[in-house]
């Protein structure tokens, strides 16, 4: 029983390897970015448009606002980022019905990839937004006894988000193949069903969490010139 | 071992990889067309709100300029109206007047015509009626009316009043000549004697009495001394009857005379001093 994708290895030379993970990542890569090309190479910007574009212009305006909900004032600016994860993650969860299909998200590697990602975005989003001194100036907020503190939960939060993603596609799998071994009848269809789901809410609840971290790290200081405005 | 290292930064370069084909070729494109769309949606909005508002601005001028047109035509007509007016009450008035002033003249000349005309058939109807009158109580004329005559004219002596009677004695007695009795006709003896008694019954003197005759009394006896007369004749009715008629005429023809008046009882005596 393996756990990971990354167990399947096509080729391997010293430290360079080609494992399922890297190739069905392509793969997804492939099918965005091609999709993509493919949609958006004719846009109609008058009122009559693709029913393609249409779909895709929905995703993009949900994450858009859903970004802006979270507290980002500017969502355009996360949207690249934030957006990725999550149709990365989506998509990912997606091809779960696909036979043969092993998620790359199910592979800790990845998981651990993508939240170093977000461990490296939040800083440089807040530090884009109120300079080093006032973003390093964060993590001794309110005092500076808070230091080890804020990294600490700086490191386990980004821990937090690889290994959720990652227990819950592997999971995901794992049951499936349990089940297909115990009842190989409906029950793995509805497991199935259950984590289209479960990969859907994932893919939000990482995007959601990557953009929390960006408020935090970008609207620390926020409050005080509010304050200065009503006194 | 879960995590392969070497994996985990094959990954992360993917994604980094999908960000940047991701923003380049979806996000970026996607946004620029909601963009551009929005634009063009607001422009056409703001198009239509501007000449929605335009519309207005045309809609409330042409509707003021016809209150206006309204108003102007109104005060015109109702300026036209008062004028026609005013020039047909001022032809009316003229021609009342004028129809008032011909209806005056015409009026006038038929009134004096009316005049002229009543006062000929008065003064005609007069002169007849008196002349008839004359006439018949000439023609009736005669001795035994001269009876009774006298009969009347000696009752009247006596009935006549104190004062009248003393001022005829003192009349008497002042005059030398004798009493001066006329009669339209000779009297017979007969009627000379009881006049003389009833002059001498009344005056109580012994008065000479003197007949004679004067056919303008028609019918009538009339004694007259010194100035002071006593008479009966038919000659004084038809005066008085005469002088009354005038009157009535003269009244009559007043314009405002409406009120019928009243013949007067002719006076058959008259004591003049």
């Amino acid at each position: 029983m393996r756990l990971s994708p990354d167990e399947i290895i096509f080729w391997q030379h010293g430290f360079f390897k080609l494992n399922a993970t890297l190739v069905f990542t392509w793969g997804l890569m492939l099918v965005l970015v091609v999709g993509s090309i493919l949609i958006t190479h004719k846009l109609s910007i008058g009122l009559q448009r693709s029913r393609w574009q249409n779909l895709l212009e929905i995703i993009v305006t949900a994450i858009e606002k859903q970004i802006e909900e979270v507290g980002l004032s500017q969502p355009r600016k996360y949207l690249g980022f934030l957006g990725t994860l999550f149709l990365f993650i989506a998509l990912s969860a997606l091809c779960t019905v696909i036979p043969g299909y092993e998620p790359p998200t199910g592979s800790l590697s990845t998981t651990v990839a993508l939240a170093l990602c977000v461990l490296v975005a939040v800083p440089f989003f807040g530090i884009q937004d109120q300079g080093v001194g006032g973003y390093l100036k964060s993590y001794i907020e309110p005092t500076f006894i808070m230091l080890p503190f804020n990294l600490i939960s700086e490191i386990s939060r980004t821990l937090a988000l690889a290994v959720r993603l990652f227990g819950n596609m592997m999971s995901g799998a794992m049951i499936i193949g349990i089940l297909l071994s115990i009842t190989p009848f409906i029950f793995p269809i509805i497991m199935t069903l259950l984590g289209l789901l479960t990969g859907m809410v994932q893919a939000y609840i990482f995007t959601i969490l990557a953009a929390v971290y960006i408020v935090a790290a970008t609207r620390v200081r926020k409050p005080k010139p509010e304050l200065a405005a009503e006194t | 071992m879960l995590i392969d290292w070497f994996t985990v930064g094959a990954q992360v370069l993917n994604f980094l990889i999908l960000v940047w084909l991701m923003k380049h070729f979806l996000y970026q494109p996607i946004l620029d067309a909601i963009d551009t769309r929005e634009q063009r949606i607001a422009t056409e909005l703001a198009n239509a709100a501007a000449k929605d508002t335009q519309a207005q601005q045309e809609r409330d001028e042409f509707q003021r300029k016809n209150a206006e047109f309204d108003q102007q035509r109104g005060a015109l007509l109702k300026q036209a109206t008062d004028e026609a007016q005013a020039e047909r009450e001022r032809l009316l008035d003229e021609a009342r007047k004028a129809a008032a002033v011909l209806h005056a003249k015409r009026q006038e000349t038929l009134n004096n015509e009316m005049q002229h005309l009543h006062q000929d058939l008065r003064r005609r109807t007069q002169q007849e009626v008196f002349a008839i009158t004359r006439k018949a109580l000439t023609d009736l004329a005669g001795t035994s009316l001269e009876e009774r005559m006298v009969e009347v004219f000696a009752g009247r002596l006596r009935d006549l009043d104190e004062t009248a009677k003393e001022r005829l004695i003192s009349a008497l007695k002042a005059s030398p000549n004798p009493v001066i009795v006329r009669t339209t006709f000779d009297l017979p003896p007969a009627q000379r004697a009881s006049t003389e008694a009833a002059i001498k019954a009344t005056l109580g003197a012994e008065t000479p009495v003197q007949f004679g005759t004067a056919p303008d009394l028609i019918s009538g006896i009339e004694l007259a001394t010194n100035g002071q007369k006593v008479a009966w004749s038919i000659a004084d009715y038809v005066a008085s009857l005469e002088k009354s008629v005038e009157e009535l005429l003269k009244e009559k023809d007043k314009p405002e005379a409406n009120a019928e008046p009243q013949p007067e009882e002719p006076q058959s005596e008259a004591t003049r001093s």
